[in-house]
Formats: structure tokens, sequence, C-alpha cells
């Protein structure tokens, strides 16, 4: 490929429309088959005939006016028959880069491309799909153009994306699948025992258990079964690493994903440790980055969760990812003062903060523990606030505000004038924190 | 003065309302029905007085603070060079009394920074001044 700014127009591969129509295709293939061997008389299939041709037909029409190139900095996507939408998708803003392999298209040897912004809108580019062996390249290219963009260095940036030589990587940490079964069935305990329930009932009076299914349990059991398989699916041998161009997650069963995060866009960072996990010494690393939830359609896989990095791993492991993404994290946590127990009696012992010059931490949960790690240039606005029963305690808490979708520090219940100092020490670090980029 | 409004509409409106009753259907119980609303009223006139007396902001050299509530004190830090952007919003009371609320966006949704019941005029004024000041200091994501 050349390196001029303006290159022609590309299409998505041929079969797209096929993979993209998914249960549709496989609809369409049922309907098909018995025409095909059925002896009838062909006039009676003809509806059915026109049923399919239309699907096709609008599936051709769908692959034809889609069509996407990059320009300069950015990736610029035109689709739409009736109504015609032309994106323009600026590379400086790429927050993670994915590439996205579901069954199907796996089976038509090809992948999705999905390009995730900042916007708040969760606006997300999309090139569904482009050939296997194109898009590894593509990526990469997007991610030189992304850093070149960003760094200002573009003379260098697009030679090194035609590079055919990877980068390279360094695998940091790998997911096996038994703890991973074994973890997610703990962690949602409360549903293996439901369903040991149920098989237990069904020994014993199998009239009520039938019942109950027939009763609208089947589809809850359905869904549940979603959930688990959907999850497990996902984080089935997911690995990261780490390269220059960011975190590299690979990994998925049926559906395969890799994921770039590229440095320093990471908003937070949580540990997770659900209580049967506990005395194992298991944990779950999550990594937030900014962007709303994505909307439904744009990979459920993904949906209503965050990314993890460790689905699965020993303690020790999570933690020296994390000294890894945050080098300065801070080491010591300081506990709230005894009072906070007459307010929290069960959250008091969890609770804890620590910080340092470019990082706080925060711990909360007593059942699930949950440790959540800011970094302060990421950090968007400071909150103090005091409820009725922590000023007559004395006590206050102070949140921390991040981009990020779902992780929240707060500095719950401390003494009311370690939050006020907090509070103005927070403030004076995240500003420097913010304005050492620049100075560099 | 706009919180004071909201609870002086409706004390008027409702004493009003049980003044009519109580006039219609002469029972002892519709006698007494209208302090009800006024002892109400007076009550809520107090709250809201302290309520408004707690909201307060004030424009500082790199970030804007503002103070809120009275049974949970919140006190929001806002860097200028987080804000996304700024709205200004008047709603039909507030029209009528000239008056408008500033809230400032971040990328966290979790922000919640809102000055109600400013003068159109000074609402302008910190509005500019906001944008301005967000501008020469704005850092990325």
């Amino acid at each position: 490929m050349s390196a001029t700014p303006s290159e022609s127009w590309h299409r998505l591969h041929p079969l797209s429309p096929l993979v993209r129509g998914g249960r549709a295709t496989i609809a369409v293939f049922i309907i098909l088959i018995p025409i095909a061997f059925g002896h009838d008389s062909f006039g009676r299939e003809i509806p059915q005939l026109g049923v399919i041709a239309l699907i096709v037909l609008a599936g051709l029409v769908s692959w034809l006016v889609t069509r996407w190139r990059i320009e300069d900095d950015d990736l610029r996507i035109e689709t739409g028959l009736l109504r015609r939408q032309s994106l323009r998708f600026p590379l400086a803003q790429v927050q993670a880069i994915d590439v996205v392999r579901p069954g199907l298209a796996r089976l038509f040897r090809v992948a999705e491309l999905r390009l995730r912004m900042a916007g708040s809108s969760g606006a997300t580019a999309r090139l569904a799909y482009v050939a296997e062996h194109e898009v590894e390249p593509l990526r990469d290219r997007l991610l030189s153009l992304a850093r070149g963009a960003r760094h200002e260095e573009a003379p260098t940036a697009p030679a090194a994306a035609s590079d055919p030589i990877r980068t390279e990587e360094h695998v940091l940490a790998t997911v096996p699948t038994g703890p991973l079964v074994a973890s997610i069935l703990l962690e949602n305990w409360w549903l293996v025992t439901i369903f040991v329930g149920l098989l237990v009932g069904l020994a014993v009076s199998p009239h009520t258990v039938s019942g109950l299914l027939a009763g609208g349990g089947f589809l809850w059991a359905l869904s549940m079964a979603t959930f688990v398989w959907r999850r497990f699916n996902q984080q089935y041998r997911l690995t990261v690493s780490d390269s220059p161009d960011g975190l590299h997650l690979r990994g998925g069963l049926v559906a395969l994903t890799a994921e770039v995060i590229r440095p320093g866009r990471v908003q937070a960072v949580r540990l997770v440790e659900p209580l049967l996990w506990r005395p194992l010494g298991w944990c779950r690393l999550e990594v937030d980055i900014a962007g709303k939830q994505r909307r439904k359609g744009e990979g459920e896989a993904q949906r209503g969760q965050l990314r993890a990095l460790i689905p699965v791993g020993k303690r020790s492991l999570g933690l020296e990812l994390v000294d890894r993404l945050l080098p300065d994290r801070p080491r010591e946590l300081s506990r709230p003062p005894r009072r906070v127990f007459w307010k929290s009696p069960f959250r008091y012992r969890a609770l804890s903060w620590g910080r340092s010059d470019t990082c706080v931490a925060t711990t909360s949960g007593r059942l699930r523990r949950v440790t959540c790690w800011v970094p302060l240039e990421k950090v968007q606005s400071l909150r103090h606030v005091q409820g009725p029963v922590q000023r007559r305690l004395r006590l206050a808490s102070v949140h921390v505000d991040t981009a990020g979708r779902a992780v929240h520090a707060t500095l719950r219940d401390r003494d009311a004038a370690e939050a006020e100092r907090a509070l103005g020490d927070l403030t004076d670090l995240a500003r420097a924190a913010r304005r050492k980029p620049a100075l560099v | 003065m706009l919180r004071r409004l909201e609870v002086g509409v409706p004390t008027v409106l409702l004493t009003a309302a049980f003044v009519a009753l109580g006039a219609t259907e002469s029972t002892t119980e519709a006698l007494y029905a209208p302090w009800v609303p006024l002892v109400a009223g007076a009550i809520a006139w107090g709250v809201v007085g302290r309520r408004y007396r707690s909201w307060g902001y004030a424009e500082r050299e790199d970030d804007l603070l503002v103070r809120r509530g009275v049974m949970f004190a919140r006190l929001s830090v806002v860097p200028y060079g987080r804000m996304q952007f700024i709205d200004v919003t008047a709603g039909p009371l507030e029209r009528a009394f000239g008056l408008a609320t500033v809230r400032l966006h971040t990328a966290a949704a979790s922000t919640d920074a809102r000055i109600p019941g400013l003068e159109r005029e000074e609402a302008g004024r910190l509005r500019d001044s906001l944008a301005e000041l967000g501008e020469a200091q704005a850092a990325g994501l």
C-alpha cells in the first residue's frame, strides 16, 4: 500500500453480508435445503424464493454502497443507500482497536475491525468484514498512524506501518481453562445452587420442577446459561501481552477477539475479588477506558462488563500487572478511623485508601472486595460529600470521578479533617499530573 | 430567590384551595384546613432558605468550586481543563424572574456541578469566562 495521504476507496470483503446476516444466513439455508431436495413442483416455492432473493439483494446492495479509506489521519467510511452516511474517525482519538472474529466469520476467514472512540455517544468505527490476512496489517497501520498523529512524528510513522515485521510482543499473562471454569461457577455460585436444586427437585418430585420450568423458568435458565457461556467464550485462553502499541489482549473460544489498548488510555484499573475466590487467592483485573457502554448489537459479548485483563489469576500476578500499568502505585493504604464502625459495621474492615504522587488507590466491599487505582492525570473532578450521619461522626467521603465507564474510586468515611486535606492534596497533585506530559 | 419561590407558589395555591373548600363546606375540619398548608409552608420556607444559603461557587485559578446541600453537604472541584461543555438552562419559573442555571459537564458522568438561580447576566458572564478558561487549559482524555 502506498503511503500517500489519500488512497483509493476500499470495499469490504464480498462475503461480509453473508456473515453479517448471521442467523438470517442460516435460516436461508434451512429454507433452501428442502427446496433443493424436495420433489414438489417448483411453482409452490416461489414465495420463499422471492424472500430469499430479496434478502440476497439487500445484502449485495449494502455491500456495494459501503466503502472506506484512510485520509490523512482519518478513517473515512461511507455507507447506506437511502440514508447515506459519511463517517470520519480521527485516528488520534482512538481509544482501542479490536479485531473480532465470530464463529461464522472464522468459517469464511474474515474478521471485523472495530475502532473505539472516546465520544460520549459511544461511537465505534466498524469495518465488518475484512479478509483475515489483511486485518492484522491494517490494524498495525491504523495503530501506527494513530501514534504518529498523536506525537506528530508523521514522517516516520507511515514507513513503520508498511513494515511487514510485527513489532515485538511480550506475553504477560494467559488464562488457563480449568480455573476459568471454576472461577465463573464460583462467582455465580447462586446460579449453581439453583441449578443443583432443580436437579435434586427433578429426582424428588418431577412434577413441581417441570411445572416451574414450564412457567417461565426455562427461559430464565436459558438466559443464565447464555450469560455463563458468553463469559466463558469471551475469556477463554485470554492472553495479555505488552508491545509498543499498547496492551494486546487476545482470546475467545468460538468468537475470537484481539484487542489493543493504547498506552495512556487506561482511565482506571480495578482488582475484583469475589467472596468465594478469596480462599483460593484469585482475583480479576479489569481496566476501564473512556467511552460509554456500547449499544445493543455492538459486540454483545462485551456489553455491561469492563474489559478484563486477567479474567482469573493469582493475586500476585494481578498486582504485578498493576505495577506495570501504574509503576508508581501507592503501597501503603490507610484505614479509616475506628468510629466508622458505628456507621457501616460491615464495610468498616474493607475500607482503606492511599495515594502516591501520581496515583490514588481505594478498597471497599466486605464480600466482594474491590480495589481501584486511578492515575491522577485521568481525574476529571473531585467531590467532597458529607451526609448527616457522617457529620455526627465527624466523617466525610471524597469521590474521584473519571471518564471511565464503571470504576469509581471513593475515599469513603474518612476523618473530616483528613478528607478536607485529601481534597486539597488530590486537586493539586491532579493538576501537576495533568501538566506533566505537556512539559516533556 | 428562586428556591423560595418554589415553596411559595405551591403554598399559596394550596392555602387558597383549602380556604375555598372551607367556605363551601362549613364543617369544623374545613375550618382548620387552611392552617395545615400554612404551617407546612412555613417549615418548608425555613428548610429551603437553608438550602438556598448552602449553594455557592468560587472561581479559582485552575478550577471551579461548587458547593451545595444541607443534609448531604457536597463540594465539587472541577478543573477548567477537564470541562467538556457548559450549558445554561432556564425553566419557565426561572425565566419569569430573570434567572438561569449553569451546569458543567466533564467526561465523567458522575460529575455534578450545577449552579442554579444565577442572574441571567451573571450566568452569561460565568459561561463565557469558564469557556475561555477551559479552552486555555484544555487537557486530553
